[in-house]
C-alpha cells in the first residue's frame, strides 16, 4: 500500500469520480459521573485520581449503569429523529493497555437509537444509522518512538477517562464532499450541545470523528472500497483528510490499481494518511452479551421524562427563523440562509424572533443580529429584547442612520442601556428640520456647481451633496432625511 | 467447647447456638477466636484449607464483638462465629489470590459485599481458603499453591473448586465458610466433604467483590455443618446490592425457619436420568433420601428429565467463553504479576503464560475459540440454545414438583491425582450440578449417607428460582433422616489413626 507523498492533484477531485463519506462520531456525555461507577466525569484532573475499583477493572468489581447517561442517549436519539429501542450491552474484547478490563462495554447489535436523520443548513438530510452507548478508554502517552505505541520506550496510562460515557453516532454513507462532512459534524455538534448531551469541545476530545471514505465513478450506485481514517482532531483535519483520501483513491483507480480496505491514520503535519492495519489484520472483537448488565428497556414514561424540556434543535430553529423573516413556504435566498445559520449557531434566533413579534423589521433584525451582534455573541445573548427592538425602530424610522444604529448597538452590547439614551449621549439626536435646512443652505452656497448639476437632473451628485451635509452636521443628520430634503428643494 | 454440639451439651448446636451463646455473654468471642486459631494451627499444615490465616484481624474482630456484648449492644446474628472465606472473594487489606500466581501478591482495596455483610453480622473471618485456580476445577488440585486434602481421607481430594472452604468446615476449622458455585463448586465439595453447601438463586446474593469466573453462572453461597447454619448465613448475605446489576431486589425471609418446618405436602421429583449416571452408592443414597421425604409426608415420584444431561457440554462452552473475557484484565499492566517483555504485547503474553496454570489457560483458549468470528454461532450461540432448553426442561418439571431430588456427584471423593491427567473425566464431576447454574436456580447438597469405605455421600435438592424455602424444608428433613456419622466435622483418618 502506497504511503508516499500525496498524488498530484491532491485536494482536487477528478470530475469522473465522486467521494462517499460516512462518519462515526464519538461524543462524551456530560454526566456528573462515569458510565458504570460513581467517579467524577471530569476533564483535566491529575492522572489516575478519578478512579475506583470499577473503572480500574479490579478483580471482582461490577458495572452499574448510569441512569443519566441513558437519559442523555435518549435525548440524542430523539434530537436525531431516531427510534428509541430496547437495547443490550455487549463486550468488545481486545487487549490494549488503556482499557482496564481488556474489553470495552458497548452496544452491538441492539443499540438504543436507530434509524434517524440530521438536516444540514443546506436542507440535505444525512441518515443516522444508529447511536449507541459505550464506555471510553483511558489515555496512553507513549514516550519516545514518535508517540506511537510501537517503538515507544515507555508508555504512561491515565485512567481518569476510562469509563466516561460516550455515544457513538454512526451516519449513513450519505455525504458527498469534504464540505458536507464538515457541515455534518458542525450540525451534529450543535445538536449535541442543544440537547444537553455534550459540551461539544472537540479540542478536549469531547467529540471525536472517524471518517469512512470511498470514491466511485460519478453516476454509479455501487459503493467503492472504503478506508476508515482515524486521528481527526478538528473540522479542518476532517476536511483535509477527506480531500486527501479522495485524491489518493482516485489516483489509484485511474492508475488501474485498486483501493484496499484498511484503517488509515491521518498525519496533520504531513497532510496525508498512512496505513494502520488492513482488514486481515483487524481485531476479532469476539462480541458477546455483557453478563454483568441487564437488558435496557426504556419505557414510554422514561423516554417522556428523559426528553422533557428538549428544546428546538438547530434545524427547527433555522426553519422557524426563515418563517419569521420570509413567512411560511417562501424560498430563502442564499445570503439570508447564511445569516439565518449564523444567528442560530450563535444562539441569537430567540432574540430575533422575539423582536420581530414585537413589531421590529424582520430583515433588519436578522441583519443586525447576523452582522453586528454576532461580533460579540456572548453579549448579544444578554441583550434586552425590548432595547434591541427599540433600536431597530429608531433605525427603520429614520431617527438613526445605519452607521449611528451600529454605534449605538455596539455600546448596548458593551455596556447595556437604552438606545434612546445612548443615542443622546453620542449626540445622535436627529437634527430639527430648521437646522437641517440651514445646513443645506450653507452647502448649496459653498458648492454652486454641484447644486446646479443636481438641479439639472444629475442624480448621482446627490451623494456628494449629502456627504457635505453630513460633514457639516458632524454626522448628526440622517442620510435619508438629507436626500429627501435635497429632492424637495430641487422641486 | 465446640460449635457443633459437643461436650457441654449446648441447647442448640452449630453456629446458630454459638452465636446465641456469644450474644448472651455465655461465651467470649475472644475465646472462640483463640480456640479456632489453635485448631487451624494444628490441622491446616496437613490439610491446606487456608491460603492465609488472618489471626490478628480475627482477634480484633472478636474483641469488638465482646465489647458490643459488654455494652449491651447487639453484635449481630453471627456474633463471634468463625467463618472461612474462599480466596476469590475480595478482602480489603488481605491478599486475594484466587490460588493463582497471577494474583499471589494482590491486595484488594475493598471488601466483597458478602464479606461486609458477614462482618456486620458479627462473624469472625478466619482467613482465605484454597481453591482451584480462579475457581476452575473440581478437586482443588488446580491451586497454584498446592492441593487441599479431604479431612475424611487425606489421600483424597475435597472436591472443588471451593475445596478449602468445604474441608475447613468438615475438619471443624470453622463452623461456617463461603464458597462460590459456577458449575457445582459449592455443592460438589460439600458432598465430598460431608457438609452442607448451598448454591442460591442467581442474583439472590451479591457478586460484588467475587472475582469473576463466568459471570452469568457465578453465585456465592455458604458451607456449614448443619442445614440451619447454612440457612442462617444465607439470610445474612442475601439481599439486594446496588453494586451488582444482576442482584435481585426481593426480600429474603424465612430461610432459617424453613429448615425445621418439615416436608409435609412437598411435591418431590426424583431425577431418574441422574441416577443412571451415578455410582451405585450415590444412586442408592438418593433412593433412601426419597423414602425419608415420603415418610415425612412429601409426595415423591420419579421424573425423566434427560435434557438436563446436555447441560454439561453447553456449560463447557459458555463458562470458558465468559472466562476468556473476564480473565483478559490480567495483562501485567495495572496489578498482579508482570513479566517484562520488549513491547507491550510480549509483556502481556509472557505475564499470562507465567501467571496462569494449565487448566486456566485451557479454558481461556477454549473460550476465545468459541467466541471467534465464524465459530460463534456453532458453539456459543448453540450453547445458549441448550441453556434455554435446560431452563425449559426445569420449568416443565416445576409445574409438577416443588423440588427435585438428585445425586450431587457421580461418585464419592476420589484420590488425589486420579483425574488430573484427563480434563474431561474431571469435568464429568459436575454433571448433576451444572443444570441449576445454567438455569439460575438454587440447589444444595446435604450429607446423607456413608459409602462402604466410610466416605460421605451427599444428596442434592434442586428448586426453581427463589424456591429456597421449599429447598430448605426438604433439606432439613433429609438432615434429620441422614445416616449416623454422615456429616462432618470429622477427624481425618490419618489423624485418628495416629
Amino acid at each position: 500500500m502506497s504511503t508516499g507523498p500525496a498524488p498530484a492533484g491532491a485536494g482536487r477531485a477528478s470530475a469522473d469520480f465522486e467521494v462517499v463519506v460516512g462518519l462515526e462520531v464519538h461524543c462524551e456525555l456530560s454526566t456528573a459521573t462515569k458510565l458504570f461507577c460513581g467517579c467524577p466525569n471530569r476533564f483535566g484532573s491529575e492522572p489516575n485520581t478519578q478512579v475506583c475499583p470499577v473503572c480500574l477493572g479490579l478483580p471482582g468489581a461490577l458495572p452499574v449503569l448510569n441512569r443519566r447517561a441513558v437519559e442523555l442517549a435518549v435525548r440524542v436519539g430523539r434530537a436525531l429523529h431516531c427510534e428509541i429501542r430496547p437495547s443490550t450491552f455487549h463486550r468488545k474484547n481486545y487487549f490494549y493497555p488503556d482499557m482496564p478490563k481488556d474489553f470495552q462495554i458497548s452496544q452491538y447489535d441492539e443499540p438504543i437509537d436507530v434509524d434517524g436523520y440530521l438536516e444540514l443548513p443546506s436542507g440535505r438530510r444525512i441518515g443516522i444509522e444508529r447511536a449507541h452507548i459505550e464506555e471510553d478508554t483511558g489515555k496512553t502517552t507513549h514516550l519516545g518512538g514518535g508517540g506511537r505505541i510501537h517503538g515507544a520506550d515507555r508508555s504512561l496510562v491515565d485512567y481518569n477517562r476510562a469509563g466516561v460515557p460516550l455515544v457513538e453516532i454512526v451516519s449513513r454513507p450519505d455525504m458527498r464532499s469534504a464540505d458536507e462532512a464538515r457541515a455534518y459534524v458542525a450540525e451534529l455538534r450543535a445538536i449535541l450541545v442543544a440537547s444537553g448531551a455534550s459540551d461539544g469541545r472537540m479540542e478536549e476530545g469531547s467529540l471525536r470523528v472517524d471518517a469512512n471514505v470511498s470514491v466511485r465513478r460519478t453516476g454509479s450506485d455501487a459503493f467503492g472500497t472504503r478506508c476508515e481514517v482515524k486521528n481527526l482532531n478538528s473540522l479542518r483535519s476532517l476536511g483535509r483528510a477527506i480531500e486527501h483520501e479522495q485524491a489518493r483513491q482516485v489516483a489509484l483507480l485511474e492508475a488501474g490499481e485498486r483501493v484496499v480496505q484498511e484503517t488509515r491514520h491521518w498525519n496533520e503535519d504531513e497532510g496525508r494518511t498512512s496505513s494502520m492495519r488492513s482488514k486481515e489484520e483487524a481485531n476479532d472483537y469476539r462480541y458477546f452479551p455483557e453478563p454483568d448488565l441487564v437488558p435496557l428497556a426504556p419505557d414510554g414514561a422514561f423516554v417522556a421524562a428523559a426528553t422533557a424540556g428538549l428544546g428546538l434543535m438547530p434545524a427547527e430553529r433555522r426553519a422557524r427563523l426563515a418563517t419569521t423573516v420570509h413567512g411560511p413556504d417562501a424560498a430563502v435566498a442564499a445570503s439570508t440562509l447564511d445569516q439565518i445559520t449564523t444567528v442560530v449557531d450563535l444562539g441569537l434566533d430567540d432574540l430575533v424572533v422575539e423582536v420581530v413579534e414585537r413589531g421590529a423589521d424582520a430583515r433588519l433584525a436578522l441583519a443586525r443580529a447576523a452582522n453586528e451582534a454576532a461580533q460579540s455573541p456572548e453579549d448579544a445573548r444578554r441583550l434586552d429584547p425590548g432595547a434591541f427592538c427599540r433600536l431597530l425602530e429608531l433605525e427603520a424610522g429614520g431617527s438613526l442612520s445605519s452607521t449611528q444604529a451600529k454605534s449605538v448597538l455596539a455600546e448596548m452590547l458593551a455596556a447595556g442601556g437604552e438606545p434612546d439614551a445612548i443615542a443622546r449621549r453620542l449626540g445622535y439626536e436627529a437634527l430639527g428640520s430648521e437646522a437641517l435646512e440651514s445646513a443645506i443652505d450653507a452647502v448649496v452656497a459653498a458648492h454652486p456647481d454641484a447644486w446646479a448639476r443636481y438641479a439639472a437632473g444629475e442624480d448621482k451628485v446627490a451623494q456628494l451633496l449629502t456627504g457635505q451635509v453630513m460633514k457639516a452636521t458632524k454626522g448628526r443628520a440622517n442620510g435619508k432625511a438629507v436626500a429627501a430634503a435635497l429632492a424637495a428643494r430641487r422641486g | 467447647m465446640s460449635w457443633s454440639g459437643g461436650p457441654h451439651g449446648a441447647p442448640e448446636p452449630g453456629a446458630v447456638g454459638l452465636a446465641a451463646r456469644v450474644r448472651a455473654g455465655e461465651v467470649r468471642a475472644a475465646d472462640v477466636a483463640e480456640e479456632t486459631l489453635e485448631r487451624v494451627g494444628r490441622r491446616d499444615g496437613e490439610l491446606h484449607c487456608f491460603n492465609v490465616v488472618t489471626a490478628d484481624a480475627m482477634r480484633s474482630a472478636a474483641a469488638a464483638v465482646d465489647r458490643l456484648v459488654a455494652s449491651g449492644a447487639d453484635p449481630g446474628p453471627l456474633a463471634g462465629v468463625p467463618v472461612a472465606v474462599k480466596d476469590n472473594l475480595c478482602t480489603r487489606g488481605v491478599p486475594t489470590t484466587c490460588s493463582s500466581k497471577m494474583l499471589e501478591h494482590w491486595v484488594p482495596p475493598y471488601d466483597a459485599t458478602v464479606v461486609t455483610r458477614l462482618v456486620a453480622a458479627g462473624a469472625l473471618v478466619v482467613g482465605k481458603t484454597n481453591l482451584d485456580e480462579f475457581a476452575m476445577g473440581s478437586s482443588t488440585e488446580n491451586s497454584a499453591f498446592g492441593p487441599t486434602r479431604n479431612p475424611w481421607d487425606t489421600s483424597r481430594v475435597p472436591g472443588g473448586s471451593s475445596g478449602g472452604s468445604a474441608a475447613a468446615v468438615a475438619a471443624d476449622l470453622a463452623p461456617l465458610a463461603l464458597g462460590s458455585d459456577t458449575g457445582g463448586s459449592i455443592r460438589q465439595p460439600a458432598a465430598l466433604c460431608g457438609v452442607v453447601g448451598i448454591k442460591p438463586t442467581y442474583g439472590l446474593v451479591s457478586r460484588y467483590g467475587l472475582v469473576a469466573f463466568a459471570s452469568s453462572l457465578d453465585q456465592v453461597g455458604p458451607f456449614a455443618a448443619t442445614v440451619a447454619d447454612a440457612a442462617l448465613v444465607l439470610e445474612v448475605i442475601a439481599g439486594h446490592d446496588e453494586m451488582d446489576s444482576t442482584s435481585l431486589d426481593r426480600p429474603v425471609e424465612g430461610l432459617l425457619d424453613a429448615t425445621g418446618s418439615g416436608a409435609g405436602g412437598l411435591r418431590v421429583g426424583v431425577v431418574a436420568d441422574f441416577l443412571a449416571d451415578a455410582s451405585a452408592d450415590c444412586a442408592s443414597a438418593v433412593r433412601a433420601a426419597a423414602e425419608v421425604l415420603a415418610g415425612a409426608g412429601a409426595a415423591v415420584e420419579e421424573v425423566a428429565l434427560p435434557e438436563l444431561l446436555h447441560g454439561l457440554s453447553a456449560y463447557y462452552l459458555i463458562a470458558p467463553a465468559e472466562a476468556s473475557s473476564n480473565l483478559a484484565r490480567y495483562d501485567g499492566v495495572r496489578y498482579g504479576l508482570r513479566v517484562d517483555g520488549d513491547d507491550v504485547e510480549q509483556m502481556n503474553a509472557r505475564t499470562r503464560a507465567a501467571g496462569f496454570g494449565p487448566e486456566v489457560r485451557r479454558r481461556i483458549m477454549l473460550g476465545t475459540y468459541v467466541l471467534s468470528a465464524g465459530y460463534y454461532d456453532a458453539y456459543y450461540a448453540q450453547a445458549q440454545r441448550v441453556r434455554t432448553l435446560v431452563a425449559r426442561t426445569f420449568a416443565r418439571a416445576y409445574e409438577r414438583f416443588d423440588v427435585l431430588l438428585a445425586p450431587t456427584t457421580p461418585s464419592v471423593a476420589f484420590p488425589l491425582g486420579a483425574k488430573t491427567a484427563d480434563p474431561l473425566e474431571m469435568y464429568l464431576a459436575d454433571l448433576f450440578t451444572i443444570p441449576s447454574n445454567l438455569a439460575g436456580h438454587p440447589a444444595m447438597s446435604v450429607p446423607f449417607a456413608l459409602d462402604p469405605q466410610g466416605l460421605p455421600v451427599g444428596v442434592q435438592v434442586l428448586a426453581p428460582a427463589l424456591g429456597e424455602v421449599a429447598m430448605l424444608r426438604a433439606a432439613g428433613v433429609l438432615e434429620a433422616g441422614a445416616a449416623p456419622g454422615a456429616r462432618g466435622p470429622v477427624a481425618s483418618r490419618s489423624e485418628a489413626g495416629r
